[in-house]
């Protein structure tokens, strides 16, 4: 069976400085993956490229039968990434912004609602994002995430800025019991590890045990 | 890589540019109206005509980098760019001086040769403030491309606008076409050409193989580190 | 493709719409420029060719305004990743920034051309309007698509608000002369068209060339 994610020897240069090298994971169907390291390690590198925002300099890459970089084009249907910026627009309310991005790939209004209604927002969703605190943003940002029903859930740190009672709302759209491929990011190396089937460290682009010397 | 051939070339260079000198002094006739000062035409036009060749070439370069991703043709491009502004400001000085001297104004907006060229020199010049404000190297020089393929695409569009709106048939003063040309001044500016063109690709070459060759320092600075 | 690039530009004009960012601000600029004019040039009424060439200039310099802000919104939302996250291809994204840029100018020429002909036009509009909107349209078409470009390539500079009146104002030049002299018969005493046809040809060689050189090129921005 094919599996969800194949990297063998991935490579990604700034210039002539590295920011991966050697990146190899399997991950299955339905497996989360975790990915810890210190900062500047390589992790939201690493995560852009699955995203198919950035490209690979080297090593091969399969993301959901998609061969980076030549198949980058069929990512963005099938992936869904939360990262450190909530990529919705602050002038325009949550239902405006989910409707946009629903547009954008082909999703009715109906799957709308639905989200809106998921991550407990129906009632503020005209209300401009500008208005709304960073935790009631982070639930549409999640919300967006996961709109168009992707295989593939590309998490950057995605607790941050939740409180309690959002995380658990979030929890069947973005957690194991979703059933999607995940690949988390976290700070939080036990509850990143916790949620894991597979898991690998980065220290300096490159591949390294999981453990202290990782955040030295 | 780019040594290549380059001592032969610098030779050719330094005899067609000496040629062209005595030829530019002790050949070529004296105007009868503008006396000595006409000389300047024949580095003055020359200089233009490979500068506009060095713009087209930058954006063919460009083409090949963005085709092929070797970021080589990105340098081939920048370099040939970047001697061709300073060529557009040497044309431009000359430009005025010739118009000065002859005519008694610095500037002549009647002159459309000129005065594309003095637009294309502004639009090239943003060239270098683009590029460098880009601080990713793989970033910088995709853009830097683009941005010598849209302007290498102006430039012929440019002086069609230009010479369209030429208000009156002025009898061109600093471009006089090879047409109207008598023999000697003919030779004589076909040597300051190919004088210019070969100084010109020596240049090219030669800063290329330095930034070359500091590339690779860097390269191999950057591995000893790395190694450490 | 068409519905991604429906879909941004649906959301832009919402946003402008909303926020009402880009074009009062170029309205504004343009009248402020024509007061400007009124003063430096000392000139209660202009015609001919220093009408045309007032009213050319100052709407372009009024397009760096609006191409300044093209990705204004994608960038204070933390960057075009968002864009380059949606199943759209580049070529849509072009022609939703192009044709948005198209509109905002319509919009701005709409209010500013007749406050001009208030303000400092002499012989009024009446006398060619339907040549002058044809001019306008091809005018905007051509901006629309060179300042897309330039946005774009500016866009995550650090020099962005240098770069873009620098960069636009060179390649809008052979636009500006051939909508100036088309122009310029419009705005005598005694107006109608004069040689329209070799501007309008000139202004439509820039647009087609323009037009497709932008296309081609821009997909390799935005992308990494």
């Amino acid at each position: 069976m094919e599996a969800a994610i194949e990297l063998e020897d991935l490579q990604r240069r700034y210039g002539e400085r590295i920011a991966l090298a050697g990146v190899s994971v399997r991950v299955e169907e339905g497996q989360t993956l975790a990915v810890l390291g210190g900062n500047g390690a390589g992790k939201t590198t690493l995560l852009r490229v699955l995203a198919g925002l950035l490209r690979p300099h080297g090593g091969n890459a399969r993301v959901l039968g998609a061969e980076l970089p030549g198949e980058r084009w069929k990512l963005p249907t099938r992936v869904g990434y939360l990262g450190h910026e909530p990529l919705l627009y602050r002038d325009l309310s949550g239902r405006e912004n989910l409707r946009y991005h629903a547009r954008l790939h082909g999703v009715g209004d109906e799957r709308v609602e639905e989200m809106l209604a998921a991550v407990d927002m129906a009632e503020r969703a005209d209300d401009p994002l500008r208005e709304l605190s960073k935790g009631l943003v982070q639930r549409l940002a999640a919300a967006r995430a996961v709109l168009h029903d992707p295989a593939l859930l590309l998490l950057d740190e995605p607790r941050a800025g939740l409180d309690p009672a959002a995380a658990e709302l979030l929890e069947p759209l973005m957690g194991r019991e979703s059933g999607r491929t995940r690949v988390l990011v976290s700070h939080d190396v036990d509850g990143a590890l916790a949620e894991a089937d597979v898991s690998i460290g980065l220290k300096d682009g490159r591949p390294a045990a999981v453990g202290r010397e990782l955040y030295r | 890589m780019y040594s290549k051939g380059l001592v032969p070339l610098a030779a050719a260079a330094v005899v067609t540019v000496t040629t062209a000198l005595v030829l530019v002094f002790f050949y070529a006739p004296l105007d009868a109206d503008q006396g000595f000062v006409q000389k300047i035409f024949y580095i003055h036009v020359p200089m233009a005509i490979v500068a506009l060749c060095g713009f087209v070439a930058g954006g063919v370069f460009a083409i090949r980098h963005l085709r092929s991703g070797d970021r080589s043709w990105d340098m081939r491009s920048y370099v040939a760019i970047h001697l061709s502004i300073i060529l557009g400001l040497a044309v431009l000085i000359t430009g005025a001086i010739w118009a000065k001297a002859s005519w008694g104004h610095w500037w002549l907006w009647d002159e459309p040769v000129l005065v594309s060229f003095l637009v294309v020199f502004l639009l090239y010049c943003v060239y270098y403030p683009l590029r460098f404000s880009i601080e990713d190297p793989d970033r910088q020089a995709r853009y830097s491309s683009v941005f010598a393929i849209t302007a290498g695409a102006f430039v012929p569009l440019n002086f069609i606008a230009v010479r369209l709106a030429e208000k009156y048939t002025h009898p061109r003063v600093l471009s006089q076409t090879g047409g109207s040309m008598p023999g000697e001044m003919r030779l004589t500016f076909l040597v300051t050409l190919v004088g210019v063109a070969l100084l010109f690709v020596t240049l090219w070459k030669l800063e290329l193989t330095a930034k070359h060759a500091s590339m690779q320092l860097k390269r191999l600075r950057n591995r000893a580190r790395v190694a450490a | 493709m068409m519905s991604g690039a429906r879909a941004i530009l649906r959301k832009d004009l919402l946003i402008e719409l909303r926020t009402k960012e880009s074009v009062p601000a170029m309205v504004l600029f343009s009248v402020t420029v024509f007061v400007l004019f009124h003063f430096g040039l000392d000139r209660d009424s202009l015609d001919g060719e220093l009408a045309s060439g007032v009213l050319w200039v100052t709407l372009l310099l009024a397009a760096v305004i609006g191409v300044s802000r093209l990705f204004a919104a994608e960038r204070e939302q933390g960057g075009i990743d968002g864009l380059l996250l949606a199943p759209v291809d580049r070529t849509s994204l072009f022609v939703a920034k192009a044709a948005a840029l198209f509109l905002f100018l319509t919009a701005v020429e709409l209010m500013a051309v007749p406050a001009y002909a208030v303000l400092l036009l002499g012989p009024g509009l009446g006398g060619a309007l339907p040549e002058l909107l044809v001019i306008l349209a091809l005018a905007n078409l051509g901006v629309a698509a060179v300042g897309a470009l330039v946005a774009a390539l500016a866009a995550e500079t650090r020099a962005r608000e240098l770069i873009v009146p620098l960069l636009l104002l060179p390649m809008l030049v052979p636009l500006l002369i051939a909508c100036a002299q088309a122009t310029e018969p419009l705005m005598r005493q005694n107006p109608g068209p004069e040689e329209l046809g070799r501007w309008l040809g000139l202004l439509s060689l820039y647009d087609v060339v323009f037009v497709l050189l932008s296309v081609a090129v821009f997909d390799f921005l935005l992308e990494d």
